[in-house]
């Protein structure tokens, strides 16, 4: 390994932002609701900050800037697939910009709950261009590590209706209208999340980390490979 | 870029662009006046206008939370919302299409701010190229005072403060305008704009567009007539009111 790695951005970047600057590490969990992101991201944060490393966390719909008025335009489903596209691009970007770069300026550890990857399969899936979500995301840096939490569709449904005993509209694709039912819709929809999620994992290469194990058993594995990627400067 | 009309599009779509105080918004209303009084399906777009995102632009600008990036999509989703719920069904209606302001506005600024001309272009290539692109262009120190006689307060990202290009916003506006004022006359030729004069009286500039735009455009076959047949049961209903209407013309 290099002694000394520097960050880079997949695409084009961000306006005057100097790469060499950027120290800290970006770690990327990746997976549908139910695949025990949340979960996973508490127990790393617990442990990296016991080990006295300072760490940051970020996800989907979370920026100041536009998470109410995604939140919204979500719930009334009134906003056409490249408009949405945008206005999660402009949700990332506002705490890319915010969060996530003063951060790694800063040495912290950021955890990213969800990234780039969500949102690209998300608008594959729905039939976007591939190459438009390419140049929209260059924006992007590329992660220290990203982790794909990967859970089989019939066990996630399990997992989300022991907890809410409710599926998502939205994680069960029914804009789709794959199926009337949100069940099979569900299936459906995390299926051909899946099988996207595999042809990124070409291009990206993430870990792909089964987690239809305990949770306690993911994480030690994901501890392991953090600890190859923070120890090497 | 395909335009509509080679995208095969039934519409048409007119796009007016120029600096603030060019005097392109007041031409494009009084085009839109006319066809409007021709009888002619015509709607009118305006940048930064869409009900939706307009919260969140409004928010980032008070609270000066944008950067370039940020500032640039959040432009581009209000123009995607325009476009995906307005424009592209409309223009499939036959539509004619008047904006004032259509993406060459984001090319020319986002770039001036430091955006990586391929990526905003990227961005913004779902849209096709507008029918006609009128560029106003008015003497840089004729805008400028337009805009700075009228308006003396200007606001923090309009006079380009966030570039930090002086101290003193009228100062930052007028280099901010300059430099955007060589962006669009850089793209002008690769995106086939038709130069207006902008320095010229609003009164003989009303003459051009409206002959610029009777030339290109066969305006005959966008006007309004009920294109869909009504169902039986309301079809007699039309007939007398299609009788009603002829008697008044």
């Amino acid at each position: 390994m290099n002694a000394k790695k520097s960050h880079r951005f997949y695409g084009h970047g961000i306006p005057r932002v100097k790469l060499e600057e950027l120290g800290g590490k970006l770690i990327v969990v990746e997976g549908a609701d139910g695949s025990g992101r949340s979960t996973q991201i508490a127990e790393l944060v617990k442990w990296l900050e016991t080990s006295g490393r300072p760490t940051v966390q970020v996800g989907l719909k979370r920026s100041t800037l536009v998470s109410e008025e995604l939140e919204k335009a979500q719930k009334g489903n009134v906003l056409s697939r490249t408009t949405l596209s945008l206005f999660y691009a402009t949700d990332f970007a506002d705490q890319l910009e915010n969060i996530i770069l003063p951060a790694l300026k800063a040495g912290f550890i950021v955890l990213s709950d969800r990234y780039i990857y969500t949102l690209m399969a998300r608008d594959m899936v729905r039939g976007m261009d591939e190459k438009w979500l390419k140049n929209l995301y260059g924006i992007a840096p590329v992660p220290d590590a990203v982790f794909y939490l990967t859970v089989e569709p019939e066990e996630l449904v399990q997992r989300n209706l022991s907890k809410n005993a409710t599926l998502d509209y939205w994680e069960s694709g029914m804009d789709l209208g794959m199926s009337r039912e949100v069940f099979d819709s569900f299936l459906k929809y995390q299926a051909a999340m899946q099988s996207v999620f595999k042809s990124l994992q070409k291009t990206y290469g993430f870990d792909i980390v089964d987690a239809n194990r305990s949770a306690h058993a993911v994480n030690k594995e994901l501890r392991k490979k953090i600890s190859s990627v923070i120890d090497t400067d | 870029m395909k335009t509509f009309a080679e995208s095969n599009f039934p519409g048409r779509l007119i796009a007016v662009e120029g600096l603030d105080g060019s005097g392109k918004s007041t031409q494009i209303y009084l085009l839109k006046r006319w066809l409007e009084a021709e009888g002619i399906k015509v709607y009118f777009s305006e940048w930064n206008s869409s009900e939706l995102v307009k919260s969140a632009t409004s928010k980032g600008k008070k609270r000066e939370l944008l950067t370039p990036t940020t500032f640039s999509l959040i432009h581009a989703t209000d123009f995607a919302d325009r476009y995906e719920r307005h424009l592209v069904p409309l223009l499939r209606a036959g539509y004619i299409v008047l904006c004032d302001r259509y993406v060459f506005t984001a090319f020319a600024r986002d770039v001036t701010r430091g955006c990586p001309p391929d990526w905003v272009r990227g961005n913004y290539n779902f849209a096709c190229a507008p029918d006609l692109t009128m560029f106003f262009k008015a003497d840089l120190d004729v805008s400028l005072n337009r805009i700075l006689e009228g308006r003396p307060k200007l606001k923090f990202f309009e006079a380009g403060m966030d570039l930090r290009l002086s101290t003193d916003p009228y100062e930052s506006f007028k280099i901010f305008q300059g430099r955007i004022l060589d962006q669009y006359l850089a793209m002008s030729k690769e995106f086939n704009f038709v130069i207006m004069d902008a320095n010229e009286n609003v009164e003989k500039q009303q003459v051009l567009v409206r002959k610029l735009v009777s030339e290109r455009i066969d305006l005959k076959k966008f006007k309004r007539r009920s294109p869909l047949p009504l169902p039986p049961s309301l079809a007699g209903d039309r007939e007398d009111k299609e009788e009603l209407e002829d008697k008044a013309a």
